[in-house]
């Protein structure tokens, strides 16, 4: 039995996508592309796959995590290229790392989200990232399966800062080409996990509760990285372990205070 | 004249919607093509939603049957749901295709495949929305040739106004006489219009085009006759039959959805037409005679398809599925080959008499056990005779006792309620049988919790059946049936509160009635119910009973008939069908004869097994049964792989 890592993005019009959806997606073309699957006993056998947390519906990602268990030991390179073609474009596979122990999800604590406005100026988004940071708590209202509930969004946000970058994060060419004839702020902010997960909508909500600020159109946004936070407060690869122990023990061992994470 | 992908203008209003993914496309094993490169371009519509759509064989087959052509490009289209309807209206974006979000009408073609009846408002949004007009005499020759398909357009009679032509039967060999046709026209110039494409399809005889025939009334309202007016075009038109299904082994690449669909498996059709002769069935009518696709033809479509798919499930359909000459052969050597892989088989349509538990444990051995499915259709031994559903109570007694001891637990069983010379105590008799299959539950499994699910559906009469002169039952009749039927459950709690029983009430069943063997006047009604907001009226949710009865008044009523009228009332021998003049190959005196038998409880036998009763389809269409046992066999033999039903060589290491 092996445990593989793998690291993937969920591009372009595949955002749409819900979290169901993206895993009927992964298991079919894990049988696509020949991986030995380890399967569940019992009853109802299910594939051993298990997911780090998920990008909402209508939210890209170039850092989605995932854990997958094989009967036969397979090279993690040969599967990220097998899967990475069985997938649909937009499903891309970034990374594969054999497992070295601990445990995956520990190591995700905050997310890096860049969120497009379309339509608002970076100036205008600035006086409203100046505005939330300044305040406290900013409670929003999210609508969600058992009536609305009120998140606090201000404690997650770590860091929001307007970017002067044009250039698209996500890579769907053909429909997601930027349209450079209007406006658009880029915000990169740092969310802390928190419950409940304050999501990019919520920071949206709370900018129009700080500062009126309403999109004239949709925003798109991207998770860029998730991790652990180091003491500069940046973002700490997740497979830093698995790839210090794929170079093999002595080398470069406890430089960001992770690698000797318990197995 | 290229074509703009509507994407753009649709991706912005995405995040408004619910289910957004469904209306994206990407799934895998969708082909896109080169507008300017193609020289026939069908748009194929399942008028239902995305998740209902997306699995239809149909569809699929038709899909890539056309886009094998070169110089053919076919993209579909659903349903969208109201929330996506009336933004679309609000920022101008037409109906599109879910491959390269193209705009319908800018098609040749639209083919549009009618399961059921209860999608023919839909078809009406997809026009309006795609700028095209709703009545096909308002049509231009820019606007797409729009095409009906599936079971209901064996009596297209009620969408006449809507449609240029309705194709019966098969659908693989006329996509393409009729792609011929419209590549040839259109090399030509277009000679004679809209109007001559429509007279060339009508000619072949093959293709219904209602413009093309005029029906006269009589005073009583009843259908005069029903006959061309022009030259060129035949009194009849005849259904289409594929009869080597091995030589058409689509579809070779389903399509798999990043939206969850209602179908979640690969599907094998194992053979087409049922001779079995349940009255109330249309399918085992229009479908005949029976054809086996081969062991070897099924083996290979199976791994090909688990290859371009992943399904982890392989469902073999047709309308009997244990019926196929060699379904042990076919289940165990299937078993055998994905021992290990996690890939289950499912057959979805089982009778009690041609089941047994050595086929219900290899469909288990790889997966999922699922739930054993059933249909008597009838509560007692006399209806069944009616309906000529020839299951006993004893067969299914024994076969569900021989699954609970093999270790299942629950089993679900299917009636119809309000079939012809039904009385209450017919509907009763279904909560004894419930009864007794948990009495024979607990007494072979020694165990409390057993279950038995009865699901209850509305009888409908139907065309080109033995049934299409009955009156239909009354919505008041059925609902009261059905709540004796509740009760008589229930009066005994100790074996009642193992029986879950399943049932909508019958006032949809009745507009379904309306819409089945209607003719042209009711196009009148389902223009105002669609023009009044009617829309996905299969689901319970949108379906407005009110809203068909008032149009069925408004429209119908001036012209001295009702809804009543069209459906409960009986017809008579010699009545002119609407359907009349569509031939399914069946005689219609042999129809006649076994109605009478119906109404003597008199049942038939089945051809493939006794002598030929007449029926009247093969000589008609000249077609014959089509039934192995081949005994080839399936191959490969051996099992294909490790936790996957592939094997990937390059994977795994040293």
């Amino acid at each position: 039995m092996q445990k593989l890592r793998l690291r993937y993005a969920k591009r372009g019009r595949l955002r749409f996508t819900s979290h169901r959806d993206v895993a009927r997606t992964f298991e079919r073309a894990l049988r696509r592309a020949g991986v030995p699957m380890a399967y569940s006993q019992g009853f109802s056998p299910h594939p051993k796959v298990s997911w780090v947390g998920a990008a909402p519906t209508g939210v890209a990602s170039e850092a989605e995590y995932v854990e997958v268990q094989v009967v036969e030991a397979v090279d993690p390179e040969a599967l990220r290229v097998a899967l990475d073609q069985a997938l649909p474009p937009g499903l891309d596979v970034l990374e594969v790392v054999q497992a070295a122990g601990g445990n995956l999800p520990e190591r995700v604590e905050a997310s890096a989200w860049r969120i497009e406005l379309p339509g608002v100026s970076p100036d205008r988004l600035s006086e409203a990232v100046a505005a939330l940071l300044a305040a406290e708590s900013v409670e929003v209202e999210r609508l969600t399966k058992d009536g609305k509930r009120i998140v606090d969004v201000r404690p997650a946000v770590l860091s929001a800062e307007v970017s002067a970058q044009v250039t698209s994060a996500s890579s769907d060419a053909e429909h997601d080409a930027p349209d450079l004839s209007r406006p658009c702020g880029i915000l990169m902010t740092v969310v802390r996990q928190s419950t409940p997960t304050v999501r990019p909508d919520d920071v949206l909500s709370a900018l129009r509760a700080v500062a009126d600020l309403v999109p004239p159109v949709p925003a798109k946004a991207t998770r860029m990285a998730q991790g652990r936070l180091d003491d500069e407060g940046r973002l700490v690869d997740p497979f830093a372990p698995d790839r210090a122990a794929e170079i093999g023990p002595g080398s470069g061992s406890g430089a960001d205070g992770v690698v000797g994470d318990r197995t | 004249m290229s074509v703009e992908s509507v994407f753009p203008a649709l991706e912005p209003l995405l995040p408004r919607v619910s289910k957004p993914v469904q209306y994206v496309g990407g799934e895998l094993n969708a082909t896109v093509k080169d507008w300017d490169s193609a020289n026939v371009r069908w748009a194929l519509m399942y008028p239902d939603a995305y998740e209902v759509g997306l699995p239809n064989q149909g569809v699929m087959i038709l899909y890539e049957v056309l886009n094998e052509q070169p110089d053919v490009l076919a993209e579909r289209t659903y349903a969208v749901w109201p929330d996506l309807e009336a933004l679309m209206r609000e920022h101008g974006v037409p109906q599109f295709t879910v491959d390269a979000h193209r705009p319908v009408g800018a098609f040749d073609l639209l083919g549009v495949s009618f399961a059921t009846e209860l999608g023919y408002t839909n078809l009406l949004t997809a026009l309006d929305l795609g700028g095209i007009p709703i009545h096909a005499a308002d049509r231009t020759d820019d606007h797409p040739v729009v095409v009906a398909g599936g079971h209901a357009a064996f009596n297209p009679e009620p969408i006449a106004p809507f449609i240029d032509a309705a194709v019966l039967g098969d659908g693989e060999e006329a996509v393409l006489e009729i792609t011929d046709i419209v590549r040839a026209w259109k090399a030509e110039g277009r000679p004679g219009g809209r109007d001559e494409l429509l007279t060339r399809l009508a000619e072949t005889g093959g293709v219904y085009v209602p413009r093309f025939y005029d029906v006269e009334y009589l005073p009583d309202g009843r259908i005069q006759r029903v006959v061309p007016n022009r030259e060129r075009v035949p009194y009849r038109v005849f259904k289409r039959t594929t009869m080597d299904l091995d030589a058409w082994p689509y579809p070779k690449q389903p399509l798999v959805p990043l939206a969850e669909s209602v179908h979640e498996r690969m599907s094998v059709e194992i053979f087409r037409g049922c001779t079995r002769g349940c009255r109330f069935c249309q399918a085992g009518m229009i479908t005949r005679p029976v054809r086996e696709r081969s062991i070897e033809g099924i083996g290979a479509m199976v791994q090909r398809g688990l290859e371009a798919t992943g399904f982890e499930e392989v469902g073999l359909l047709s309308l009997s599925s244990a019926d196929h000459s060699e379904i042990a052969e076919i289940t165990k050597g299937l078993a055998d080959r994905y021992e290990g892989t996690n890939t289950s088989l499912s057959l979805p349509s089982t009778r009690v008499d041609a089941f047994n538990i050595d086929l219900a444990n290899e469909l288990s051995r790889n997966g999922r056990r699922s739930g054993l499915t059933f249909a008597p259709e009838g509560g007692s031994e006399r209806i069944r005779r009616v309906i000529n559903k020839m299951v006993s109570e004893e067969d299914l007694i024994r076969t569900v006792s021989a699954a609970f001891a093999a270790g299942w637990r629950q089993v679900k069983l299917y009636f119809m309620c309000g079939l012809p010379t039904e009385t209450d105590d017919d509907v009763l008799q279904i909560a004894e049988m419930a009864k007794n299959v948990i009495r024979a539950g607990r007494e072979v499994s020694g165990r409390k919790d057993i279950r038995c699910t009865i699901s209850i559906g509305g009888f409908v009469p139907k065309p080109h059946t033995p049934f299409q002169w009955a009156g239909q039952c009354d919505p008041d009749t059925v609902d009261s049936r059905l709540r004796k039927l509740r009760e008589a459950v229930n009066s005994d709690r100790s074996l009642g509160r193992n029986i879950g029983m399943r049932y909508h009430d019958g006032k949809p069943s009745l507009i379904e009635g309306l819409l089945s063997r209607g003719d042209r006047r009711v196009g009148l009604v389902v223009e105002r119910v669609w023009r009044e907001g009617g829309r996905f009226d299969g689901w319970s949710e949108h379906f407005s009973y009110e809203r068909w009865v008032d149009a069925a008044r408004v429209e119908l009523e001036p012209l001295g008939v009702d809804l009543d009228w069209f459906t409960t009332r009986e017809r008579e021998e010699l009545e002119v069908l609407p359907w009349d003049h569509l031939d399914s190959g069946l005689d219609k005196e042999w129809l006649w004869a076994d109605w009478q038998d119906a109404l003597d409880e008199r049942e038939q036998d089945d051809c493939r097994w006794t002598p030929c009763f007449d029926c009247g389809v093969c000589p008609a269409m000249g077609t014959d049964i089509e039934v192995g046992p081949t005994g080839r066999k399936l191959l490969p033999i051996s099992p294909v792989g490790k936790g996957s039903p592939v094997r990937n060589p390059t994977l795994v290491k040293g």
